[in-house]
């Protein structure tokens, strides 16, 4: 665990801190957005707000897979689920996502075969185990999961498991960031760029935040020090007039990406024209469907489900957390309508949405500090 | 010879086996087990009776009758266990479901004396398997000086229910002056951990395989009742006591802050976690503070008294790895905070569902 333990190194943590604090105190305040929900959760969990300078403010990015997904695929999803000879599997927290009228743990306790798997492989291991189910993989998440999809649909036409398919929700992290920066009344200065998608995709596909939007962008990775390192380096860009495009995560992150996965990727998956995000709207090419080829394992071709847009609910202001424009306490159903136990926005669901991390984390403010206290 | 012979040969020989013992001869439960008739009484006398009977049980009485000394109250407490797999590194079924009995009774200030256990078994349940279970109930049983007054059986058809599940009630007894709870807690207290957490749970999730993970994890499962007299018998202002089972660390200290309206401060480089659990949970995505336990407690003591405590947790194995992990306090009423190594802080909040892996 040693690799863990030195990006939690309490002495590195306390230098970048005062680093932090003395780049922060000759800029004006700043906005950084987290794009990833990783970063939410790792900030959140290890207290790193209630260590920034005020006038650094974290906002939490569109990053959680959970968060994006729109009530009318969940929907779509329990509908497959609920057929007699469907078995879907899905990760964990997929379970609570509410769609418009019901979740899929509670279509199961109403009699629908749903598992939970903790890989797609699972699923098609099941597949081939029950070859009298039709067993359905639901897929999410940005392009750091998608090639484990991709893999589980070469495997299957490998195989030819002809009772397996995927029903694709997987979504991209560029195009979401261009819709956030293009919304009105943005007022960012720098991102924290997601770490484990930026293994696939390389930190290539950001140059335009630097380029078109000028502001700078670090890619960084999720343990304290990560975090922390990843703050200073955009501080010092923007204290001298920079907008870069850096990576912090180097011992992870290739500057190309991981071109065997983009490979894998662009052999399953086309860019869809469109796809909704729960909270943002229609987004241009911001979305993944299986390709011609692998349309034999495209649940979507495979099953009829309603494909119902279902509108947020009123009072839901998830599209305004995810841009930044409020933050989560600041929604006016947050804890008191929207908690994790009934969650109304999927900002709530997953730990990784930002209003659970702070619903979970974040609600307290020591008055006064008190001292780490020595074993 | 006459027939006159015959007949009284025959049912002579019928007699005598109607005196023999019910012997046992099916490898699976069958509904005839749960009958009340002949297989029933086989089962008892052959697996339960012969596993664990002792005065009380081997009367076969519908209830034991107990004596309670003078001085004491009693504490009873009943638990139900239905863990898969029923046999996983550290443990198995039968140990849990003595133990959790056991320890609720201990961390109420009793001594444990006697436990009734139900069985539920599924119809097709292997023999040797049941009396492996019903083998580690008694092993528990006596390693937790418990004596077991009482039990009853039920079958369900194949598909009602998991292989086997277990009911088990306690009563111990608690001394008339002895008093702890919630409300005595008070600013400044410590709060103490018997040992590594997150064991149980984390072995239990690895037995289940669907983690696809090899770790060297084992359950904590243990009886506590020793560890807790001995803190009594050093501490007597000992304010509080609870087992951190479903839910974790981090529930039990919510309960605590929740009843008492105080704030429970934890500092997390003082949480003792096994490397491999560490490990399992940084995968996972888990917090160890929310995986349960089946051999810890936690404690809060005076802070005058700290070193007292833990000298005496340290004098039994089952606690040697006790540790002070927090302190009571009264800024943030009814919530429990963790402090960083770096010092930045967080909520540790009641757990919502059941702890999922996250997906990235």
């Amino acid at each position: 665990m040693k690799f863990v333990t030195e990006f939690r190194d309490p002495v590195a943590a306390k230098a970048l801190i005062a680093e932090i604090n003395s780049l922060a105190k000759d800029q004006p305040p700043r906005k950084l957005m987290e794009v990833c929900g990783g970063h939410t959760h790792a900030i959140y969990r290890h207290g790193i707000e209630t260590l920034l300078p005020e006038s650094v403010e974290m906002v939490h990015g569109p990053g959680c897979p959970v968060c994006v997904i729109p009530m009318g695929r969940i929907d779509d999803a329990i509908a497959i689920a609920s057929r007699e000879e469907v078995t879907m599997c899905c990760f964990g927290d997929m379970m609570r996502v509410p769609g418009g009228t019901s979740t899929l743990l509670e279509a199961k306790a109403n009699g629908a075969d749903v598992r939970v798997v903790y890989s797609p492989l699972d699923a098609l291991t099941i597949a081939e185990a029950e070859p009298d189910r039709e067993v359905v993989f639901l897929a999410v998440g940005f392009e750091t999961t998608a090639p484990s999809t991709a893999i589980t649909a070469m495997q299957a036409r490998e195989r030819n498991v002809t009772n397996f398919s995927i029903f694709c929700n997987h979504v991209t992290i560029v195009a979401p960031m261009k819709a956030i920066l293009d919304s009105p009344g943005m007022n960012l200065d720098g991102f924290l760029g997601p770490g484990h998608v930026s293994t696939v995709i390389g930190t290539g596909p950001y140059e335009f935040v630097a380029r078109e939007y000028g502001l700078p962008l670090v890619t960084a990775g999720f343990e304290p020090v990560d975090i922390l390192q990843g703050v200073a380096m955009l501080l010092r860009q923007l204290a001298e007039g920079r907008c870069e495009v850096e990576n912090q995560y180097k011992r992870v992150v290739r500057d190309g990406g991981n071109t065997a996965a983009l490979n894998i990727l662009a052999q399953v998956f086309t860019i869809r024209p469109h796809f909704e995000w729960r909270g943002l709207g229609f987004i241009a090419q911001s979305a993944l469907g299986l390709n011609e080829e692998y349309a034999a394992w495209d649940a979507e071709k495979r099953f009829e489900f309603p494909g119902q847009r279902v509108a947020d609910p009123k009072a839901c202001q998830c599209g305004e957390v995810l841009k930044g424009a409020i933050r989560p306490w600041e929604c006016k159903v947050f804890g008191s309508a929207c908690t994790p136990e009934t969650p109304i926005g999927t900002c709530m669901v997953s730990s990784e949405g930002a209003c659970a991390a702070y619903f979970n984390y974040g609600r307290f403010r020591a008055k006064k500090r008190i001292p780490v206290k020595a074993t | 010879m006459s027939t006159q012979d015959d007949r009284e040969k025959v049912l002579e020989r019928i007699e005598q086996w109607k005196l023999r013992p019910p012997r046992l001869t099916d490898d699976v439960i069958t509904m005839a087990h749960g009958a009340g008739g002949k297989a029933s009484q086989s089962l008892t006398e052959a697996v339960f009776k012969a596993a664990y009977g002792g005065p009380q049980l081997d009367r076969l009485d519908d209830g034991a009758v107990l004596d309670i000394p003078s001085g004491h109250r009693i504490v009873f407490t009943t638990d139900a266990f239905v863990v898969t797999p029923r046999v996983f590194a550290g443990g198995s079924l039968g140990d849990l479901a003595v133990n959790g009995t056991v320890n609720d009774l201990a961390v109420m200030g009793a001594t444990p004396k006697w436990l009734t256990v139900s069985a539920v078994l599924e119809e097709g349940l292997p023999m040797d398997e049941l009396r492996s279970i019903v083998g580690d109930v008694a092993a528990a049983a006596a390693a937790a000086g418990v004596e077991i007054v009482a039990g009853d059986t039920k079958v369900v058809e194949r598909g009602a229910a998991d292989g086997c599940y277990l009911t088990t009630s306690g009563i111990g007894l608690l001394p008339e002056n002895r008093e702890f709870g919630a409300e005595q807690v008070e600013p400044g207290d410590v709060v103490l951990v018997s040992g590594t957490i997150g064991d149980h749970g984390m072995a239990v999730m690895l037995a289940r395989g669907d983690l696809k993970l090899d770790a060297d994890i084992s359950s904590d499962t243990a009886p506590l009742h020793t560890a807790v007299a001995a803190l009594l018998d050093a501490v007597p202002t000992t304010r509080w006591m609870r087992d951190p089972t479903r839910g974790g660390l981090a529930s039990a200290c919510n309960e605590l802050a929740t009843a008492a309206n105080l704030g429970v401060s934890l500092f997390e480089e003082s949480l003792p976690v096994n490397p491999p659990v560490n490990g399992a949970c940084e995968l996972l995505g888990l917090d160890p503070l929310y995986v349960a336990n089946e051999g810890k407690f936690v404690a809060v003591v005076p802070a005058d008294k700290a070193d007292d405590a833990l000298a005496a947790l340290h004098s039994d194995p089952v606690s040697a790895g006790a540790v002070a992990v927090g302190e009571i306090n009264d800024e943030h009423p009814g919530m429990v905070v963790a402090h960083t190594p770096f010092g930045g802080s967080r909520i540790v909040d009641m757990l919502v569902g059941a702890p999922l892996p996250r997906i990235c």
